[in-house]
This record gives structure tokens, sequence and C-alpha cells, in this order.
């Protein structure tokens, strides 16, 4: 199967181990609002509000956040379903977009996986003839087209025979959600966008599609962005974590610093948020008052002062930028910005706000 | 407050029968917790619908006895069950959004419920109405009377459903998902209102949900529902380190919770089970690694553990400990 499948589209590593596999560069994306007379100007929602990022080879990097903080955009930028207002994109050493990875080239590369199962298939094709149609877009042969569909379902766990001829309704969601995977992976691509994949499966389907996730990784050499609100999968999957509020990035680093040793503000009170599975120690305060503000209007500033228990007046005037103070874990906060102005210090190691939170 | 005797209900249409709810009882006390665990199709939900006669009474079948607050709800005429919808029992529902009316104000819900209930008038209840909404922590909440659904957030919404459902004082809530639909620093202020509002006023709630984790923070009793059955029941802490349901155990296994990164999930094998076939025996057996013979004969009977611990489990009743500690 593997040298059928490298023979047409040839999806090979370009700029070596050390390249990111992904380099966005300050994105952002602006949707405007419909005014509510012709001659004003409306407004817009600041859904990806410069963000810039890596995904390195081979990794899972996993991004967090509630509701409106950009990371659905971030997934779409990525995939270039929508076309960003500013900001580049680089795809192993190569812009996207340019004329050594004209788009066709690079959807072929990046793949993606969506929520809602039902949804992203064509209801009036067999699965098998979804997943090759991905694959005869590409200019595949219909034959070779046919063989890796019925392959890819059988290492799904879906029996070609059994399911091949079936329509998405006949599925239950954990077995469409299986034919999303494997329609992902039919060009063969470097890397997979999981945009909550996983969250509207029961428990204990979700926790064989994981298992399924890990072990085509693994056998096809895949890179993952596993985009999802739900802390402990995150934790389970992914190698990185990049958490989210407000279309801005907040805090990025290793999954285990980051659970160990919070250091954004925002990033704590999410975790403490996390029921805690232990009835002896149930949640007596919630970590954070009132609901994640509307993109459309964000507060001045840091966007997270008006929720923040460490807000002092710096942080309605000044925006803090993503520092890598803290050595491989940078986070966007005045107190880790050097010269930010607010009167606490994040030291690199020690976590100065275990007390008060 | 809350009592059912072996309720069974069953959907008919289009040509097939679906057994969504085949004999649970269940008993809430007054100021108790319950919490409905299962996944999609267990009939967590259907049970709790049940509870207020919500289904659609030409193509539902129910059997069996619901007593609430003395009233046996089962043979209720429509009067009586007007007076029982808000007045003793009240719902709360997972998408506010949908459940709100969106061309009426939250006050103008709220005074119609209160009104419908109690004789007052219309000042009295707007000043309930006000104190409704301070009782579950709505800032400014003279502003918000005034506000249409769609203007406010999420957590705000649910926070106003809340209070719709409590303005008529009833005596038990029902909560179906509430939480589900709400971001994780909102989710967490919705549990902690919910658990503060039952030990205040002395509610009962019967609290449905997929997630253990909600549950854990809000229920001090747990009922685990597969295929339209309760299959193990008890106290919070007793499922959490010793269940004995082959299900409950794999349920827990499946969370990721405490796992290393890259370890393989414990997962079940298999799908849920089909409701307009379900099979003679035990619901699970099909799905269950320890299932024998005995399983697909009938479906093993409640058996008492001790400390309102019940399992319907043929392995329940032998001597050998089959029970795994999970932490």
């Amino acid at each position: 199967m593997t040298d059928a499948m490298t023979d047409t589209l040839l999806n090979a590593d370009v700029g070596g181990p050390a390249q990111p596999l992904v380099i966005a560069r300050d994105l952002i994306k602006h949707f405007p609002l419909k005014s509510k007379l012709p001659w004003q100007r409306g407004g817009e929602v600041r859904a990806v509000d410069g963000v810039s990022f890596e995904v390195r080879k081979g990794e899972t990097l996993g991004v967090v956040g509630e509701s409106g903080c950009g990371k659905s955009t971030t997934a779409r930028l990525l995939m270039q379903l929508i076309e960003q207002n500013r900001g580049e994109l680089i795809f192993d050493a190569l812009g996207v977009g340019s004329a050594q990875l004209p788009m066709k080239r690079y959807r072929s590369q990046v793949q993606m996986v969506f929520q809602d199962s039902y949804s992203s298939l064509n209801p009036r094709l067999t699965i098998e003839e979804s997943i090759a149609f991905t694959a005869r877009v590409h200019g595949i042969s219909a034959s070779e087209a046919t063989a890796r569909a019925r392959a890819l379902l059988d290492r799904v766990g879906l029996e070609p025979t059994r399911f091949a001829g079936r329509y998405p309704h006949e599925l239950s969601g954990g077995q469409r959600q299986r034919v999303n995977i494997a329609r992902a992976l039919v060009l063969r691509p470097r890397l997979v966008i999981l945009d909550e994949a996983v969250s509207a499966l029961d428990k204990s389907v979700e926790a064989q599609v994981l298992n399924l996730l890990l072990d085509l990784k693994a056998e096809f050499d895949l890179t993952y962005v596993f985009i999802s609100h739900d802390l402990n999968v995150i934790r389970y999957l992914c190698d990185r974590v990049m958490v989210m509020y407000l279309g801005k990035v907040v805090e990025v680093g290793d999954t285990e610093t980051l659970y160990a040793n919070p250091s954004h503000p925002y990033t704590r009170a999410l975790l403490a948020s996390m029921p805690a599975m232990d009835p002896d120690h149930r949640t007596l305060v919630a970590p954070l008052a009132g609901d994640p503000p509307n993109p459309i209007n964000p507060p001045s500033g840091c966007s997270f002062h008006p929720r923040c228990a460490m807000a002092e007046d710096v942080c309605s005037r000044r925006a803090p930028v993503l520092s890598d103070a803290l050595a491989g874990h940078p986070v966007a906060c005045l107190m880790a910005n050097a010269g930010g102005g607010h009167s606490r210090q994040m030291p690199a190691a020690a976590s100065p706000l275990a007390a008060t939170i | 407050m809350v009592s059912v005797r072996d309720l069974r209900v069953t959907f008919s249409g289009g040509g097939k029968t679906i057994r969504a709810v085949n004999g649970v009882s269940l008993e809430v006390a007054p100021g108790e917790a319950l919490a409905l665990i299962g996944e999609s199709g267990s009939g967590k939900s259907v049970t709790l619908r049940a509870l207020m006669r919500l289904h659609p009474p030409r193509r539902t079948r129910m059997e069996g006895e619901i007593r609430i607050d003395g009233a046996d709800v089962t043979a209720l005429d429509s009067r009586g069950l007007a007076r029982l919808r808000g007045g003793t029992v009240a719902m709360v529902f997972q998408e506010p959004l949908l459940a709100l009316d969106p061309v009426y104000t939250v006050g103008q819900q709220i005074i119609e419920c209160i009104r419908t209930h109690a004789r007052v008038s219309a000042a009295e209840a707007r000043q309930r109405a006000l104190r409704a909404l301070e009782a579950v922590r709505i800032p400014s909440p003279e502003r918000r009377l005034a506000a249409y659904p769609h203007e406010m957030s999420g957590g705000m919404r649910q926070r106003a459903m809340i209070a719709l459902a409590l303005s008529a004082n009833p005596k038990v809530l029902l909560a179906d998902e509430p939480t589900t639909a709400l971001d994780a620093t909102v989710q967490i202020q919705v549990l902690i209102l919910l658990r503060e509002l039952q030990r205040e006023l002395g509610l009962s709630i019967v609290f449905v949900t997929h997630d253990i984790g909600a549950a854990v923070e809000i229920a001090e009793r747990v009922a685990v529902m597969y295929g339209g059955r309760i299959v193990e029941e008890g106290p919070i802490r007793t499922i959490l380190r010793a269940a004995r349901h082959p299900y409950t155990m794999a349920l827990l296994q499946s969370r990721q919770h405490g796992m290393d990164r890259g370890q393989r999930l414990q997962t079940i094998a298999g799908s849920p089970p089909d409701l307009s076939a379900l099979p003679p025996g035990c619901s699970f057996a099909p799905r269950c690694p320890q299932a024998r013979a005995q399983c697909l004969e009938a479906v093993p009977q409640s058996v008492a553990l001790g400390g309102g611990h019940r399992v319907s489990c043929v392995l329940a009743t032998e001597p050998v400990a089959i029970a795994q500690a999970v932490a």
C-alpha cells in the first residue's frame, strides 16, 4: 500500500528534520460585520488577531481555548479554506501559494477532519466514493483511487466488503468519523488538522478513535494539529499546547510543563476549571467569573484584563507580547514581558501566582 | 421526593418500536442530588422527560409508576400536569437558546411562570422575578429583566433558564445536560451555582450528564444507564473507587484523565445497542469482555451490595472480587 501511495504524489520532506513543518507569521483574519445603515461602516469580528506559531515535524500540537477564541479560524487559515487579511504561512521552507508550492500542491499535503462527521460527507456518495473522490481530484486514476479507498477503510477498522457501499446515514457517528479520517489520509498528507474531531463522540467511542489516531500517526509519519476544548484529551494526545484567548496566543509550551506550571493567568484559570474527579475535593470557587468577551469589541490593552485577578491599570493600556522570557515557554502577559510595567514579575522557574489563585 | 418503579417507555412510529427505557427504578430523597450517567441512547434523557410527561402522548407508551412529592404523575389530568410542571418539578435544558422563547424578554417569561403558579399582582411578580435573577448571581439583574435571550451570553442564558425554572419554587429540579454546551470556565460556574442553590433551597436534583467530571462536582449519588436500564447505582465515591459493573469500569477507564501520553486507552469494543432490537439478556453482554452464556438468556437482577450500592450483573453475586479500584 505504501508504494502505491507514494508514486503519483510525492509529498516528500524538503527542509530536513530541523525545519518546522509549518511556520505561521502574524496571521490576521477579521470578518466584516454588516452595518445597520448603508452609509455607516460596520464593525468587524477580530477572529484571529496576530497569531504566530510553528508546528514541528512529527509532533502533535494542541490548540485549546473557549468559544470565540479563534481556534477554528486558525485551523481554517492553516488549511487555507479562508484567506488571511495579513500574515504568511510557510510550509516546510516553502511559502504557501508561491510558485514552488501552489495551492493545490499544498492542499494535497494538508488535510482536515471536522467535528460534524455527518455534514462533512456527501450524503449522495457511498463512503468508498467519498474517499476515492478526494484522490480523483488530485489526478489519481479511478482504479487506483478505489484501491486506496478500500485499503484505508480496512485500516481504520471498517471492513470494505461490509462498509464500502454504505451511505453516511447508515453509519454511526464513530464510524463516520473513521471515514473522515480515512479520507483525510488518501493523499498521503504530512499534516492533518483535527478540528474538534472527537468532541461529538461518546466517551467509549472517543477512546477508540483516539487510539486509531495514535496508530495512524506512527504508521503514516504524520504531524497533527489537534484542536479541542477538552483539556483531558489535549493532555493525553499532544506534545505541545497552544492556548488561545480572543484571537491571540497567550501561552505555548510542552504539555507537561504547561499543565504542571501554567504561567498565564488565563491558562491557570482554564486548567483550574476542569472538574476535579474527586468528590472529597470539589471545586469551591469558580476560577473565573463571567463569560469570554465578544471578539467584536475586544477589551483594550491585554484582552484578558477584565477577568484577570492580577490585572493592574497598565494592563488596560498596554498589550502584552508573546515573550520568550521563560525559556521555550512563551507567555503573553505583562508580568512576563521585560519592562512590561506590571508591579509583579514572573520568575522563570517558580510560579508566582500559585498562592493567589 | 421522586420515586420511580419499573418505568418503561416505548416509542412507536415508522414501523419500528423503540424501547428507550426498560424497567428503571430510582428514588431521590428530599434535598438529594442524583446524577444519571450514560452515553447517547442510554435512555437517560428519556427517563428524565418521562418524569414530567414531556413525551408526545400519541406515540409514547409509558408503563410503571412515577410518584413525585406524593402525586401519581402517570395518572394526572392536564390541569394537574400543568400544576406539576414548573410548580413542583422544573426542568433545565442543554440549549437555553432553544428552550427560551426568543420573542419575549427574560423578565416576561419569568413573570408569566410566577403568575401561572401563584395569584400575585404584576408588580409583586416582577419583584419575585428580580429576586430570582439575583439568586442565580446575574450581574445588574434589573437591566437583564428587559433583555431578550439572544442579547445574553451563553452562561448568562443558562443562569436565566435556571432562574426561570426556580421562579415558582419547585421542590425538584431536573437538569438535562445543563453545562454540556458551555465553555470550561463557565461550566464550573454553573455547576457551583446549582450546588449552592440545592443547598440553600433544599432542592432535589436529577442531573443527566455524559460527563463523569460534572457529576462528581454536583451529585452525591450516581446511577449509570445502559440500553435503557440502570446497570449500577451508588454513592459517587463507591462508583469512582469500587465500581462492579463491567460497563461502569470500562466507562471510567476510557477517560483520558490521569493517563500517560501515548499510552493506549482502554476501549469498549463494538457500539451501543440498537434500541429497536434489544437482546433478550443483559444489553451490555454483546460488548462485555466477561460475558457468559447466562448473560444472553435473561436480564440480570439488581443486587444490593450494601451502602446503597446496587449492581445488575451476574458477576456481582459471585464471591470472587472482580472489582478493580479505579482511582
